[in-house]
């Protein structure tokens, strides 16, 4: 599984990488982006129009299949039941988001330990950076984007202080990871 | 300290077997990867390793009673999802509007914010005196604060965008009295309104309904209980009557599908047919 994480500042760094993943990725990618409630978005269209990959938001027990992209739906956390599916929860926020990356990190880290990607991207808080470490003390590749290119770097850069990146990297560089 | 409030999938396999003997509530079947979310809570907010929680448990019925209103979610909003709520006026009220009376349930109710959400709904198409919300849940505390319906008005103000996307004419404050922070719904919309204990996992049919709200209630429920408690709400609907679940809810059962018509399949809206 693939995790990407981001808030302000991230659209374009993972829309890039929604471009570029191949159809035949093999792995189920799960994106979470903070966003506002009640205003439908444009971002799942979007997204589908240029991925080659599948594409929808999670709904209540969700397979988790491969090939296929899921967005984070605003107002919910989004957890991972299994290897095989996903949960929703609309408990409290964490970091004044709902949804949390936070949250759909520690249960990647839970449910797939090592068998997991994640990325945390740019933001203007400190939500996934402990999720990252999680993912990073189970065996997770664990990536934060360099602080010095994110429009807010404060979202890799509490992660990189928490010692959960194991490779800090530039979205060009992440994005060469996904196309090989 | 958080990875001294970890737990395992047996340790919370062990807490459900301990909760059903001692207390007769039945976690079996609700989604584990939020119940993880809610033990490793507790634990982290009463500072108790795994071995403490169980003693607690054991010996503490007062402890119990705090754990299970920490264990459900009672995270609510008035007007959740505004587009529900314009659905339920545009195609579910006027049905409402063709009876002598109509019974609703909210399942779930919590501190009752969706169950006044629906009484304003009511009294603003003029079916206030004509309608009856149930409200119930398993949690007699946040029962408590339903039957007050008395909130904070920072958070009334909260929904007050919510409000206006609905559909709604006037502001939300319209409906509370305010006194200081506290906002009280009018007692006009409490007035046919009641709030009582069941349990959707061992309680059975207790009345029949014209419409029956269970918003994001089904997110906790693994596949299994889903069914169960769909079998619960078609035996307590009145033909042709409505079922309402949360936007990221559906019905998965093969065999309920063909027992209920969708009336909106983005709101997820539906109304039993048959028997």
């Amino acid at each position: 599984m693939l995790v990407l994480g981001g808030s302000a500042g991230s659209f374009k760094h993972i829309f890039d990488a929604v471009r570029i993943f191949p159809g035949t990725l093999n792995k189920a990618v799960l994106i979470i982006i903070h966003r506002k409630k009640n205003f439908f978005s444009e971002i799942e269209n979007l997204f589908a129009e240029n991925s080659r990959m599948f594409l929808r938001e999670v709904s209540d027990k969700d397979a988790i299949n491969k090939n296929t992209i899921y967005i984070a739906p605003a107002n919910y956390h989004t957890l991972i039941e299994s290897k095989h599916s996903f949960g929703l929860d609309v408990s409290e926020a964490v970091w004044y988001s709902k949804p949390s990356i936070d949250v759909s990190f520690e249960c990647a880290a839970e449910v797939f330990k090592d068998k997991c990607t994640a990325v945390l991207f740019s933001g203007a808080n400190q939500d996934g950076a402990r999720g990252l470490l999680s993912l990073r003390n189970n065996g997770a590749l664990t990536i934060a984007q360099d602080p010095e290119e994110a429009e807010m770097p404060e979202m890799p850069q509490a992660a990189i202080r928490m010692n959960a990146a194991e490779y800090i990297l530039k979205t060009e560089e992440i994005l060469a990871l996904f196309n090989t | 300290m958080h990875a001294q409030s970890d737990i395992n999938i047996q340790q919370i396999t062990e807490l459900i077997g301990l909760i059903k003997k001692l207390y007769g509530f039945d976690f079996a079947n609700y989604s584990k990867a939020s119940l993880r979310r809610r033990i490793i809570r507790i634990m982290q907010l009463q500072k108790l390793p795994f071995y403490d929680l169980k003693h607690q448990l054991v010996n503490s019925r007062e402890f119990f009673q705090t754990f299970l209103e920490e264990i459900t979610v009672n995270v609510t909003e008035m007007f959740r999802d505004p587009s529900f709520y314009q659905a339920l006026n545009n195609q579910i009220i006027p049905y409402l509007s063709s009876y002598q009376h109509s019974k609703i349930w909210c399942a779930g109710c919590s501190s009752g914010e969706e169950a006044y959400s629906l009484a304003i709904l009511l009294n603003e198409a003029g079916l206030r005196k004509k309608s009856f919300i149930y409200g119930t849940d398993i949690n007699t505390e946040v029962l408590n604060e339903a039957r007050k319906g008395i909130y904070s008005l920072r958070k009334i103000k909260s929904y007050a965008e919510n409000y206006q996307m609905a559909g709604l004419s006037g502001s939300i404050i319209d409906h509370f009295t305010i006194l200081y922070d506290a906002a009280s719904i009018h007692n006009e919309l409490k007035q046919n309104t009641l709030f009582s204990v069941h349990n959707l996992v061992s309680d059975s049919v207790f009345n029949e309904f014209q419409l029956i709200c269970c918003r994001n209630v089904f997110i906790y429920f693994e596949n299994a209980l889903q069914e169960h408690v769909l079998e619960l709400f078609y035996n307590s609907l009145a033909p042709l009557g409505f079922l309402c679940l949360g936007t990221k809810e559906t019905i998965r059962s093969e065999s309920f599908r063909k027992k209920f018509k969708t009336i909106n399949q983005k709101e997820n809206i539906y109304q039993k047919i048959g028997s």
